[in-house]
Protein backbone atom coordinates (compact mmCIF):
# COMPACT_ATOMS: atom_id res chain seq x y z
CA UNK A 1 0.00 0.00 0.00
CA UNK A 2 2.94 2.21 0.49
CA UNK A 3 4.79 2.08 -2.40
CA UNK A 4 2.10 1.50 -5.24
CA UNK A 5 3.55 3.63 -7.55
CA UNK A 6 7.22 2.52 -8.53
CA UNK A 7 6.21 1.68 -12.00
CA UNK A 8 4.11 3.56 -14.48
CA UNK A 9 0.60 2.32 -14.60
CA UNK A 10 -0.66 0.04 -17.47
CA UNK A 11 -4.21 2.08 -17.26
CA UNK A 12 -4.60 5.87 -15.71
CA UNK A 13 -7.39 7.05 -14.86
CA UNK A 14 -7.52 10.87 -13.79
CA UNK A 15 -10.06 12.86 -12.00
CA UNK A 16 -12.81 10.93 -14.69
CA UNK A 17 -16.29 12.86 -14.94
CA UNK A 18 -18.84 11.04 -17.11
CA UNK A 19 -22.42 12.08 -18.45
CA UNK A 20 -24.85 10.69 -20.35
CA UNK A 21 -27.99 12.04 -21.59
CA UNK A 22 -31.36 9.88 -21.65
CA UNK A 23 -34.48 10.90 -23.53
CA UNK A 24 -35.00 14.22 -20.63
CA UNK A 25 -32.00 14.12 -18.15
CA UNK A 26 -28.45 14.71 -18.62
CA UNK A 27 -26.75 12.14 -16.37
CA UNK A 28 -23.97 12.41 -14.27
CA UNK A 29 -22.61 8.92 -13.77
CA UNK A 30 -19.04 9.22 -12.22
CA UNK A 31 -17.34 12.93 -10.76
CA UNK A 32 -13.93 12.79 -10.62
CA UNK A 33 -12.95 9.53 -10.43
CA UNK A 34 -9.40 8.83 -10.18
CA UNK A 35 -7.44 5.25 -10.03
CA UNK A 36 -4.39 3.61 -11.53
CA UNK A 37 -4.35 -0.21 -12.62
CA UNK A 38 -1.12 -2.27 -12.46
CA UNK A 39 -0.35 -4.76 -14.74
CA UNK A 40 -1.36 -8.34 -13.68
CA UNK A 41 -3.89 -6.66 -11.46
CA UNK A 42 -7.23 -7.98 -10.75
CA UNK A 43 -8.50 -4.71 -10.25
CA UNK A 44 -11.97 -4.67 -9.35
CA UNK A 45 -14.74 -1.59 -9.33
CA UNK A 46 -17.47 -2.38 -6.59
CA UNK A 47 -20.26 -0.32 -6.04
CA UNK A 48 -24.26 -0.41 -5.94
CA UNK A 49 -26.30 -0.05 -8.34
CA UNK A 50 -25.82 3.96 -10.23
CA UNK A 51 -22.22 4.10 -9.15
CA UNK A 52 -21.28 4.23 -12.78
CA UNK A 53 -19.02 1.34 -12.63
CA UNK A 54 -20.53 0.03 -16.11
CA UNK A 55 -20.08 3.35 -17.64
CA UNK A 56 -16.71 4.27 -16.08
CA UNK A 57 -15.94 0.73 -17.81
CA UNK A 58 -17.69 1.69 -21.25
CA UNK A 59 -15.10 4.72 -21.00
CA UNK A 60 -12.48 2.69 -20.98
CA UNK A 61 -13.85 0.51 -23.34
CA UNK A 62 -13.49 3.96 -25.41
CA UNK A 63 -17.23 3.99 -26.03
CA UNK A 64 -17.88 7.35 -24.32
CA UNK A 65 -15.50 10.45 -24.06
CA UNK A 66 -15.04 11.68 -20.11
CA UNK A 67 -16.69 15.06 -20.13
CA UNK A 68 -13.55 16.09 -17.37
CA UNK A 69 -10.65 14.16 -17.01
CA UNK A 70 -8.44 11.66 -18.85
CA UNK A 71 -8.20 7.87 -19.35
CA UNK A 72 -4.74 6.87 -20.43
CA UNK A 73 -3.66 3.03 -21.03
CA UNK A 74 -0.03 2.58 -21.55
CA UNK A 75 0.42 6.26 -21.72
CA UNK A 76 -1.66 6.73 -24.85
CA UNK A 77 -5.44 8.19 -24.48
CA UNK A 78 -7.94 6.31 -25.28
CA UNK A 79 -10.56 7.99 -27.58
CA UNK A 80 -12.18 4.63 -29.50
CA UNK A 81 -12.59 1.12 -28.79
CA UNK A 82 -9.95 -1.32 -29.91
CA UNK A 83 -8.54 -4.76 -29.69
CA UNK A 84 -6.42 -3.80 -27.28
CA UNK A 85 -9.33 -3.19 -24.24
CA UNK A 86 -11.34 -6.48 -24.86
CA UNK A 87 -14.76 -6.44 -23.71
CA UNK A 88 -16.39 -9.21 -21.83
CA UNK A 89 -19.89 -8.52 -21.19
CA UNK A 90 -22.96 -9.82 -18.68
CA UNK A 91 -25.27 -10.35 -21.52
CA UNK A 92 -25.56 -14.04 -23.20
CA UNK A 93 -25.93 -12.19 -26.89
CA UNK A 94 -22.15 -11.38 -27.38
CA UNK A 95 -21.49 -13.99 -28.86
CA UNK A 96 -21.94 -13.72 -32.93
CA UNK A 97 -25.04 -16.37 -32.83
CA UNK A 98 -24.06 -16.66 -36.60
CA UNK A 99 -20.79 -17.92 -35.85
CA UNK A 100 -19.40 -21.14 -34.09
CA UNK A 101 -17.92 -21.10 -31.15
CA UNK A 102 -14.46 -21.22 -32.50
CA UNK A 103 -15.09 -19.27 -35.50
CA UNK A 104 -16.05 -16.33 -32.74
CA UNK A 105 -12.83 -16.00 -31.56
CA UNK A 106 -11.01 -16.92 -35.05
CA UNK A 107 -13.32 -13.73 -36.38
CA UNK A 108 -12.38 -12.05 -33.37
CA UNK A 109 -8.44 -12.25 -34.02
CA UNK A 110 -8.84 -11.73 -37.78
CA UNK A 111 -11.13 -8.73 -37.94
CA UNK A 112 -8.97 -7.09 -35.66
CA UNK A 113 -5.87 -8.09 -37.78
CA UNK A 114 -4.17 -9.61 -35.14
CA UNK A 115 -3.57 -12.92 -36.78
CA UNK A 116 -4.34 -14.62 -39.94
CA UNK A 117 -5.47 -18.12 -41.05
CA UNK A 118 -3.92 -21.14 -39.33
CA UNK A 119 -2.70 -19.13 -36.82
CA UNK A 120 -5.66 -17.38 -36.17
CA UNK A 121 -6.98 -21.00 -35.40
CA UNK A 122 -4.39 -22.22 -33.63
CA UNK A 123 -4.71 -19.35 -31.17
CA UNK A 124 -8.23 -19.72 -30.43
CA UNK A 125 -8.10 -23.35 -30.11
CA UNK A 126 -5.37 -22.97 -27.65
CA UNK A 127 -7.43 -20.57 -25.53
CA UNK A 128 -10.57 -22.54 -26.11
CA UNK A 129 -8.97 -25.57 -24.56
CA UNK A 130 -8.57 -23.34 -22.09
CA UNK A 131 -11.79 -22.65 -20.78
CA UNK A 132 -12.32 -26.65 -20.96
CA UNK A 133 -14.85 -25.99 -24.58
CA UNK A 134 -12.96 -27.83 -27.02
CA UNK A 135 -15.32 -30.57 -26.96
CA UNK A 136 -18.00 -27.80 -28.48
CA UNK A 137 -15.75 -25.87 -30.47
CA UNK A 138 -17.84 -26.41 -33.73
CA UNK A 139 -21.38 -25.79 -32.25
CA UNK A 140 -23.07 -22.59 -32.41
CA UNK A 141 -23.52 -20.34 -29.50
CA UNK A 142 -27.20 -21.35 -29.10
CA UNK A 143 -26.55 -24.66 -28.42
CA UNK A 144 -24.92 -23.53 -25.35
CA UNK A 145 -25.55 -22.78 -21.76
CA UNK A 146 -25.31 -19.52 -19.97
CA UNK A 147 -21.93 -20.58 -18.28
CA UNK A 148 -20.81 -22.26 -21.56
CA UNK A 149 -21.50 -18.96 -23.45
CA UNK A 150 -19.42 -16.44 -21.10
CA UNK A 151 -16.42 -18.94 -21.56
CA UNK A 152 -16.15 -18.56 -25.03
CA UNK A 153 -16.53 -14.74 -24.17
CA UNK A 154 -13.64 -14.80 -22.05
CA UNK A 155 -11.64 -17.10 -24.29
CA UNK A 156 -12.28 -14.81 -27.24
CA UNK A 157 -11.43 -11.88 -25.13
CA UNK A 158 -8.11 -13.72 -23.89
CA UNK A 159 -6.82 -14.95 -27.06
CA UNK A 160 -7.05 -11.47 -28.37
CA UNK A 161 -4.08 -11.29 -26.00
CA UNK A 162 -5.20 -7.78 -25.38
CA UNK A 163 -3.19 -4.76 -22.86
CA UNK A 164 -5.94 -5.11 -20.42
CA UNK A 165 -9.24 -7.47 -20.01
CA UNK A 166 -12.93 -5.57 -19.34
CA UNK A 167 -15.41 -7.54 -17.57
CA UNK A 168 -18.72 -6.18 -17.00
CA UNK A 169 -20.33 -8.52 -14.28
CA UNK A 170 -19.75 -11.27 -16.53
CA UNK A 171 -21.24 -13.64 -13.90
CA UNK A 172 -24.00 -11.68 -12.95
CA UNK A 173 -26.56 -13.55 -14.76
CA UNK A 174 -25.47 -17.35 -14.05
CA UNK A 175 -27.00 -19.40 -11.44
CA UNK A 176 -25.05 -19.61 -7.95
CA UNK A 177 -23.02 -22.66 -9.03
CA UNK A 178 -22.19 -21.86 -12.40
CA UNK A 179 -20.97 -18.26 -11.16
CA UNK A 180 -18.98 -20.17 -8.46
CA UNK A 181 -16.91 -22.27 -10.79
CA UNK A 182 -16.29 -19.40 -13.25
CA UNK A 183 -14.90 -17.06 -10.17
CA UNK A 184 -12.69 -20.28 -9.63
CA UNK A 185 -12.23 -20.90 -13.46
CA UNK A 186 -11.12 -17.37 -13.69
CA UNK A 187 -8.33 -17.50 -11.05
CA UNK A 188 -6.87 -20.57 -12.19
CA UNK A 189 -6.83 -19.10 -15.73
CA UNK A 190 -5.05 -15.98 -14.29
CA UNK A 191 -2.41 -18.25 -12.79
CA UNK A 192 -1.50 -19.08 -15.69
CA UNK A 193 -1.10 -15.87 -18.13
CA UNK A 194 -1.23 -13.42 -15.38
CA UNK A 195 -3.68 -11.39 -17.40
CA UNK A 196 -4.27 -7.55 -16.84
CA UNK A 197 -7.84 -7.50 -16.00
CA UNK A 198 -10.51 -4.90 -14.63
CA UNK A 199 -13.95 -6.00 -13.48
CA UNK A 200 -17.44 -4.77 -12.66
CA UNK A 201 -19.09 -6.17 -10.02
CA UNK A 202 -21.52 -5.26 -7.47
CA UNK A 203 -21.53 -8.59 -5.63
CA UNK A 204 -19.09 -8.16 -2.00
CA UNK A 205 -17.99 -11.85 -1.74
CA UNK A 206 -17.11 -11.67 -5.53
CA UNK A 207 -15.33 -8.72 -5.67
CA UNK A 208 -13.00 -10.11 -2.56
CA UNK A 209 -12.57 -13.44 -3.82
CA UNK A 210 -11.40 -12.17 -7.64
CA UNK A 211 -9.80 -8.94 -6.89
CA UNK A 212 -6.25 -8.03 -5.44
CA UNK A 213 -7.41 -4.54 -5.54
CA UNK A 214 -10.97 -2.99 -4.80
CA UNK A 215 -12.13 0.30 -5.83
CA UNK A 216 -15.35 1.06 -4.17
CA UNK A 217 -17.75 3.58 -5.72
CA UNK A 218 -20.19 5.96 -4.07
CA UNK A 219 -23.30 6.34 -6.18
CA UNK A 220 -25.52 8.99 -7.36
CA UNK A 221 -22.60 9.94 -9.14
CA UNK A 222 -20.06 7.37 -8.78
CA UNK A 223 -17.21 8.90 -6.83
CA UNK A 224 -13.89 7.34 -5.60
CA UNK A 225 -14.84 6.19 -1.66
CA UNK A 226 -11.91 3.79 -1.36
CA UNK A 227 -9.31 1.74 -2.75
CA UNK A 228 -8.48 -1.41 -0.66
CA UNK A 229 -6.19 -4.49 -1.15
CA UNK A 230 -8.07 -7.93 -1.58
CA UNK A 231 -7.10 -10.76 0.73
CA UNK A 232 -4.63 -13.58 -0.77
CA UNK A 233 -6.61 -16.04 -3.19
CA UNK A 234 -5.30 -19.03 -0.44
CA UNK A 235 -6.17 -17.34 3.20
CA UNK A 236 -7.75 -17.94 6.14
CA UNK A 237 -11.85 -17.30 5.43
CA UNK A 238 -12.23 -15.63 8.54
CA UNK A 239 -10.25 -12.97 6.94
CA UNK A 240 -12.15 -12.68 3.80
CA UNK A 241 -15.23 -12.40 5.73
CA UNK A 242 -13.43 -9.30 7.64
CA UNK A 243 -12.84 -7.65 4.45
CA UNK A 244 -16.84 -8.46 3.13
CA UNK A 245 -18.08 -7.16 6.59
CA UNK A 246 -15.57 -3.96 6.58
CA UNK A 247 -16.89 -3.16 3.02
CA UNK A 248 -20.32 -3.88 3.60
CA UNK A 249 -19.84 -1.14 6.40
CA UNK A 250 -18.63 1.41 4.01
CA UNK A 251 -21.77 0.71 1.25
CA UNK A 252 -24.17 0.48 4.23
CA UNK A 253 -23.03 4.39 5.04
CA UNK A 254 -24.83 5.44 2.08
CA UNK A 255 -27.75 3.02 1.78
CA UNK A 256 -28.73 4.82 5.37
CA UNK A 257 -27.83 7.95 3.70
CA UNK A 258 -29.56 6.95 0.84
CA UNK A 259 -33.38 6.45 2.65
CA UNK A 260 -32.92 9.60 4.79
CA UNK A 261 -32.99 11.80 1.95
CA UNK A 262 -35.46 9.89 0.24
CA UNK B 1 -52.01 -22.18 24.94
CA UNK B 2 -49.35 -21.39 22.12
CA UNK B 3 -46.91 -23.53 23.75
CA UNK B 4 -48.53 -26.58 24.25
CA UNK B 5 -49.44 -26.51 20.42
CA UNK B 6 -45.98 -26.08 19.58
CA UNK B 7 -45.02 -28.64 21.95
CA UNK B 8 -47.18 -31.31 20.53
CA UNK B 9 -46.58 -30.03 16.93
CA UNK B 10 -43.39 -30.78 16.90
CA UNK B 11 -43.02 -34.47 17.78
CA UNK B 12 -46.03 -35.07 15.22
CA UNK B 13 -43.52 -33.36 12.32
CA UNK B 14 -40.90 -35.71 13.39
CA UNK B 15 -43.02 -38.72 13.71
CA UNK B 16 -43.72 -38.84 10.04
CA UNK B 17 -42.65 -42.08 8.61
CA UNK B 18 -40.06 -42.12 5.64
CA UNK B 19 -40.83 -43.74 2.48
CA UNK B 20 -38.72 -45.86 0.05
CA UNK B 21 -39.22 -47.44 -2.71
CA UNK B 22 -37.24 -49.37 -5.70
CA UNK B 23 -38.58 -48.62 -8.82
CA UNK B 24 -40.16 -51.71 -11.10
CA UNK B 25 -38.92 -53.22 -13.93
CA UNK B 26 -40.11 -53.20 -17.42
CA UNK B 27 -42.08 -56.21 -16.67
CA UNK B 28 -44.50 -55.02 -14.72
CA UNK B 29 -46.03 -52.11 -17.11
CA UNK B 30 -46.76 -52.27 -20.43
CA UNK B 31 -45.05 -50.13 -22.81
CA UNK B 32 -41.91 -47.66 -22.14
CA UNK B 33 -41.75 -46.87 -25.97
CA UNK B 34 -43.09 -48.38 -28.86
CA UNK B 35 -43.46 -47.17 -32.66
CA UNK B 36 -46.32 -45.20 -33.60
CA UNK B 37 -48.59 -47.25 -36.27
CA UNK B 38 -47.55 -46.64 -40.09
CA UNK B 39 -50.75 -44.49 -40.60
CA UNK B 40 -49.93 -42.48 -37.71
CA UNK B 41 -46.09 -41.89 -38.59
CA UNK B 42 -47.52 -40.76 -41.95
CA UNK B 43 -50.27 -38.26 -40.92
CA UNK B 44 -47.58 -36.42 -38.67
CA UNK B 45 -45.91 -35.70 -41.78
CA UNK B 46 -46.95 -32.19 -43.18
CA UNK B 47 -46.37 -32.16 -46.69
CA UNK B 48 -47.94 -35.81 -47.06
CA UNK B 49 -51.16 -33.86 -45.43
CA UNK B 50 -51.10 -30.81 -47.51
CA UNK B 51 -50.50 -33.17 -51.10
CA UNK B 52 -53.55 -35.34 -49.74
CA UNK B 53 -55.34 -32.00 -49.30
CA UNK B 54 -54.32 -30.95 -53.37
CA UNK B 55 -55.01 -34.09 -54.46
CA UNK B 56 -58.74 -33.45 -52.86
CA UNK B 57 -58.92 -30.37 -54.35
CA UNK B 58 -58.40 -30.97 -57.70
CA UNK B 59 -60.64 -34.00 -57.70
CA UNK B 60 -63.19 -31.45 -56.94
CA UNK B 61 -62.44 -29.61 -59.80
CA UNK B 62 -62.16 -32.20 -61.87
CA UNK B 63 -65.47 -33.40 -60.91
CA UNK B 64 -67.21 -30.07 -60.86
CA UNK B 65 -65.69 -29.26 -64.33
CA UNK B 66 -66.81 -32.11 -65.92
CA UNK B 67 -70.24 -31.23 -64.18
CA UNK B 68 -70.78 -27.67 -65.87
CA UNK B 69 -69.26 -28.69 -68.92
CA UNK B 70 -67.91 -25.77 -70.30
CA UNK B 71 -64.25 -25.17 -71.02
CA UNK B 72 -64.68 -21.91 -72.07
CA UNK B 73 -65.78 -20.80 -68.18
CA UNK B 74 -63.95 -23.49 -66.25
CA UNK B 75 -61.73 -26.37 -68.23
CA UNK B 76 -61.11 -29.60 -66.43
CA UNK B 77 -58.14 -30.30 -64.67
CA UNK B 78 -57.26 -32.91 -67.03
CA UNK B 79 -57.54 -30.27 -69.79
CA UNK B 80 -55.13 -28.12 -67.91
CA UNK B 81 -52.45 -30.29 -67.21
CA UNK B 82 -52.71 -30.88 -70.78
CA UNK B 83 -52.14 -27.78 -72.19
CA UNK B 84 -49.49 -27.32 -69.64
CA UNK B 85 -47.23 -29.93 -70.82
CA UNK B 86 -47.91 -29.20 -74.05
CA UNK B 87 -46.59 -25.87 -73.52
CA UNK B 88 -43.95 -26.80 -71.76
CA UNK B 89 -42.96 -29.86 -74.58
CA UNK B 90 -43.21 -27.52 -77.21
CA UNK B 91 -40.90 -25.22 -75.03
CA UNK B 92 -43.63 -21.84 -75.06
CA UNK B 93 -44.35 -22.17 -71.33
CA UNK B 94 -40.01 -22.64 -70.17
CA UNK B 95 -39.45 -19.89 -72.56
CA UNK B 96 -41.95 -17.61 -71.37
CA UNK B 97 -41.07 -18.28 -67.64
CA UNK B 98 -37.67 -17.30 -68.59
CA UNK B 99 -38.12 -14.18 -70.27
CA UNK B 100 -40.37 -13.36 -66.61
CA UNK B 101 -37.88 -14.51 -64.72
CA UNK B 102 -34.93 -12.53 -66.14
CA UNK B 103 -36.72 -9.72 -65.66
CA UNK B 104 -37.94 -10.01 -62.63
CA UNK B 105 -33.91 -10.77 -61.41
CA UNK B 106 -33.17 -7.25 -62.84
CA UNK B 107 -35.95 -5.67 -60.95
CA UNK B 108 -35.09 -7.68 -57.85
CA UNK B 109 -31.63 -7.29 -57.73
CA UNK B 110 -31.71 -3.83 -58.48
CA UNK B 111 -34.56 -3.28 -55.83
CA UNK B 112 -32.19 -4.68 -53.10
CA UNK B 113 -29.45 -2.92 -54.16
CA UNK B 114 -30.95 0.42 -53.75
CA UNK B 115 -32.60 -0.49 -50.46
CA UNK B 116 -29.13 -1.63 -49.14
CA UNK B 117 -27.77 2.24 -50.03
CA UNK B 118 -31.17 3.75 -48.61
CA UNK B 119 -30.47 1.54 -45.19
CA UNK B 120 -27.13 2.11 -44.86
CA UNK B 121 -27.37 5.90 -45.25
CA UNK B 122 -30.79 5.69 -42.82
CA UNK B 123 -28.38 3.99 -40.22
CA UNK B 124 -25.25 6.41 -40.65
CA UNK B 125 -27.11 9.55 -40.52
CA UNK B 126 -29.81 10.99 -39.03
CA UNK B 127 -31.33 12.69 -42.06
CA UNK B 128 -30.82 9.54 -43.85
CA UNK B 129 -33.13 8.10 -41.34
CA UNK B 130 -35.71 10.71 -42.04
CA UNK B 131 -35.36 10.16 -45.86
CA UNK B 132 -35.99 6.54 -45.56
CA UNK B 133 -38.89 6.70 -42.97
CA UNK B 134 -40.75 9.39 -44.93
CA UNK B 135 -39.98 7.74 -48.29
CA UNK B 136 -41.16 4.58 -47.53
CA UNK B 137 -44.23 6.26 -45.34
CA UNK B 138 -45.50 7.79 -48.75
CA UNK B 139 -44.52 5.35 -51.66
CA UNK B 140 -44.83 1.88 -49.89
CA UNK B 141 -48.43 1.77 -49.94
CA UNK B 142 -48.49 2.89 -53.45
CA UNK B 143 -49.53 -0.28 -55.77
CA UNK B 144 -46.95 -0.66 -58.26
CA UNK B 145 -49.22 -0.71 -61.52
CA UNK B 146 -50.54 2.19 -60.57
CA UNK B 147 -46.83 4.12 -61.85
CA UNK B 148 -47.24 1.59 -64.87
CA UNK B 149 -48.55 4.63 -67.11
CA UNK B 150 -46.38 6.76 -65.74
CA UNK B 151 -43.62 4.18 -66.88
CA UNK B 152 -44.56 3.94 -69.99
CA UNK B 153 -44.10 7.59 -70.60
CA UNK B 154 -40.61 7.32 -69.22
CA UNK B 155 -38.95 4.47 -70.32
CA UNK B 156 -40.91 3.71 -73.02
CA UNK B 157 -42.62 0.07 -74.23
CA UNK B 158 -40.24 -2.70 -72.81
CA UNK B 159 -38.17 -3.81 -70.18
CA UNK B 160 -37.18 -0.60 -68.37
CA UNK B 161 -41.10 0.36 -67.94
CA UNK B 162 -41.26 -3.21 -65.91
CA UNK B 163 -38.06 -3.26 -63.93
CA UNK B 164 -39.16 0.54 -63.02
CA UNK B 165 -42.25 -1.00 -61.27
CA UNK B 166 -40.54 -4.04 -60.08
CA UNK B 167 -38.21 -1.65 -58.35
CA UNK B 168 -40.76 0.06 -56.62
CA UNK B 169 -42.51 -2.95 -55.84
CA UNK B 170 -39.01 -4.25 -54.05
CA UNK B 171 -37.31 -1.35 -52.53
CA UNK B 172 -39.86 -0.46 -50.11
CA UNK B 173 -40.61 -3.57 -48.45
CA UNK B 174 -36.72 -4.35 -48.19
CA UNK B 175 -35.99 -1.38 -47.13
CA UNK B 176 -38.31 -1.30 -44.35
CA UNK B 177 -37.30 -4.55 -42.57
CA UNK B 178 -33.84 -4.31 -43.29
CA UNK B 179 -34.19 -1.07 -41.37
CA UNK B 180 -35.67 -2.29 -38.59
CA UNK B 181 -33.74 -5.58 -38.62
CA UNK B 182 -30.93 -2.93 -37.96
CA UNK B 183 -32.00 -1.00 -35.19
CA UNK B 184 -33.23 -4.83 -33.47
CA UNK B 185 -29.48 -5.29 -33.55
CA UNK B 186 -28.77 -5.49 -30.06
CA UNK B 187 -25.93 -2.81 -28.20
CA UNK B 188 -24.18 -5.73 -27.01
CA UNK B 189 -23.47 -6.97 -30.83
CA UNK B 190 -22.55 -3.48 -32.12
CA UNK B 191 -19.80 -3.12 -29.06
CA UNK B 192 -18.60 -6.16 -29.70
CA UNK B 193 -18.11 -5.28 -33.31
CA UNK B 194 -16.39 -1.90 -32.87
CA UNK B 195 -14.05 -3.80 -30.04
CA UNK B 196 -12.73 -5.42 -32.81
CA UNK B 197 -12.21 -2.33 -34.86
CA UNK B 198 -15.02 -2.35 -36.45
CA UNK B 199 -17.10 0.50 -38.12
CA UNK B 200 -19.08 2.46 -40.59
CA UNK B 201 -20.13 -0.11 -43.64
CA UNK B 202 -17.80 -2.62 -42.19
CA UNK B 203 -19.41 -2.45 -39.06
CA UNK B 204 -22.80 -2.76 -41.43
CA UNK B 205 -21.24 -5.66 -43.36
CA UNK B 206 -19.68 -8.13 -40.90
CA UNK B 207 -22.04 -7.00 -38.06
CA UNK B 208 -25.25 -5.56 -38.60
CA UNK B 209 -26.38 -7.56 -41.21
CA UNK B 210 -25.94 -11.03 -40.62
CA UNK B 211 -27.67 -9.80 -36.99
CA UNK B 212 -30.64 -8.81 -39.10
CA UNK B 213 -30.64 -11.47 -41.24
CA UNK B 214 -33.65 -12.60 -40.43
CA UNK B 215 -35.44 -9.65 -40.87
CA UNK B 216 -33.82 -8.83 -44.16
CA UNK B 217 -34.93 -12.63 -44.85
CA UNK B 218 -38.19 -11.56 -44.21
CA UNK B 219 -37.95 -8.66 -45.69
CA UNK B 220 -36.58 -10.22 -48.86
CA UNK B 221 -39.58 -12.90 -49.27
CA UNK B 222 -41.98 -10.40 -49.06
CA UNK B 223 -40.22 -8.05 -51.71
CA UNK B 224 -40.22 -10.93 -53.60
CA UNK B 225 -43.95 -11.99 -53.36
CA UNK B 226 -44.76 -8.27 -54.45
CA UNK B 227 -42.50 -8.25 -57.48
CA UNK B 228 -44.18 -11.84 -58.88
CA UNK B 229 -47.60 -10.64 -58.54
CA UNK B 230 -46.35 -6.56 -60.41
CA UNK B 231 -44.73 -8.38 -62.87
CA UNK B 232 -47.27 -10.94 -63.96
CA UNK B 233 -50.05 -7.78 -64.01
CA UNK B 234 -47.74 -5.61 -65.42
CA UNK B 235 -47.38 -7.93 -68.39
CA UNK B 236 -50.57 -8.82 -68.69
CA UNK B 237 -51.45 -5.19 -69.29
CA UNK B 238 -47.84 -3.99 -71.29
CA UNK B 239 -46.15 -7.01 -72.02
CA UNK B 240 -47.15 -6.97 -75.27
CA UNK B 241 -44.40 -4.06 -75.42
CA UNK B 242 -41.04 -6.22 -74.29
CA UNK B 243 -40.27 -7.76 -77.58
CA UNK B 244 -40.58 -11.62 -75.79
CA UNK B 245 -43.29 -11.96 -73.72
CA UNK B 246 -43.76 -13.25 -70.20
CA UNK B 247 -46.25 -15.36 -68.28
CA UNK B 248 -48.42 -12.76 -68.31
CA UNK B 249 -48.42 -12.10 -71.80
CA UNK B 250 -48.86 -15.78 -72.37
CA UNK B 251 -52.00 -15.75 -70.42
CA UNK B 252 -53.18 -12.43 -71.91
CA UNK B 253 -52.48 -13.85 -75.44
CA UNK B 254 -54.40 -17.52 -74.46
CA UNK B 255 -57.20 -15.67 -73.59
CA UNK B 256 -57.61 -13.72 -77.16
CA UNK B 257 -57.18 -16.77 -78.42
CA UNK B 258 -60.30 -18.14 -75.90
CA UNK B 259 -57.64 -21.00 -75.17
CA UNK B 260 -58.81 -21.37 -71.60
CA UNK B 261 -57.12 -24.39 -70.80
CA UNK B 262 -53.92 -22.47 -71.91
CA UNK B 263 -55.20 -19.50 -69.82
CA UNK B 264 -55.12 -22.09 -66.42
CA UNK B 265 -51.47 -23.59 -67.78
CA UNK B 266 -50.40 -20.20 -67.15
CA UNK B 267 -51.59 -19.76 -63.86
CA UNK B 268 -50.45 -23.08 -62.75
CA UNK B 269 -47.43 -21.91 -64.10
CA UNK B 270 -47.05 -18.82 -61.89
CA UNK B 271 -48.12 -20.47 -58.71
CA UNK B 272 -45.62 -23.54 -59.75
CA UNK B 273 -42.80 -21.13 -59.59
CA UNK B 274 -44.00 -19.32 -56.78
CA UNK B 275 -44.47 -22.43 -54.69
CA UNK B 276 -40.52 -23.49 -55.97
CA UNK B 277 -39.27 -20.55 -54.94
CA UNK B 278 -41.17 -19.84 -51.38
CA UNK B 279 -40.68 -24.25 -50.71
CA UNK B 280 -37.20 -24.47 -52.07
CA UNK B 281 -35.31 -21.39 -52.52
CA UNK B 282 -35.63 -19.17 -49.26
CA UNK B 283 -36.31 -22.52 -47.36
CA UNK B 284 -33.00 -23.33 -48.00
CA UNK B 285 -31.32 -19.76 -47.21
CA UNK B 286 -33.31 -20.17 -44.03
CA UNK B 287 -32.34 -23.61 -42.81
CA UNK B 288 -28.83 -22.89 -43.73
CA UNK B 289 -28.57 -19.54 -42.28
CA UNK B 290 -31.61 -18.30 -39.26
CA UNK B 291 -32.55 -21.57 -38.52
CA UNK B 292 -29.03 -22.71 -38.05
CA UNK B 293 -27.91 -20.11 -35.92
CA UNK B 294 -31.01 -20.68 -33.54
CA UNK B 295 -31.98 -16.66 -34.74
CA UNK B 296 -35.46 -18.51 -35.94
CA UNK B 297 -37.32 -21.88 -34.68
Amino acid sequence: MLDTTQSPPLLDVRGVTLQYKTREHLVTATYRVDFSVQRSDRFILLGPSGCGKSTLLKAVGGYMAPTEGEIQLKGHRIIRPGPDRMMVFQEFDQLLPWKTVRQNVVFALETSGKLKGRAADEKAMQYIQKVHLDRFADAYPHTLSGGMKQRVAIARGMAMEPDILLMDEPFAALDALTRQRMQEELLMLWEETKFTVLFVTHSIPEAVKIGNRILLLSPHPGQVKAELNSVPANSDPAIAAALEARIHDMLFVDRVEEEVHV
Amino acid sequence: MSDTASDTALPDIALRPEIIQTPRGAQDFGIVQKKLTVFERLYNQAWLRKTLLIVVLLVVWELYARHLDNPLLVPTFTDTITAWWDGIVSGVLPERALASLQVLAIGFSAGVVLAFILTVLAITTRIGTDFLETMTAMFNPLPAIALLPLALIWFGLGIGSLVFVLVHSVLWAVALNTHAGFRGVSQTLRMVGRNYGLSGLKLVLRILIPAAFPSILAGLKIGWAFAWRTLIAAELVFGVASGKGGLGWYIFESKNELDIPEVFAGLLTIIMIGLLVENVVFRTIENRTVRRWGMQS
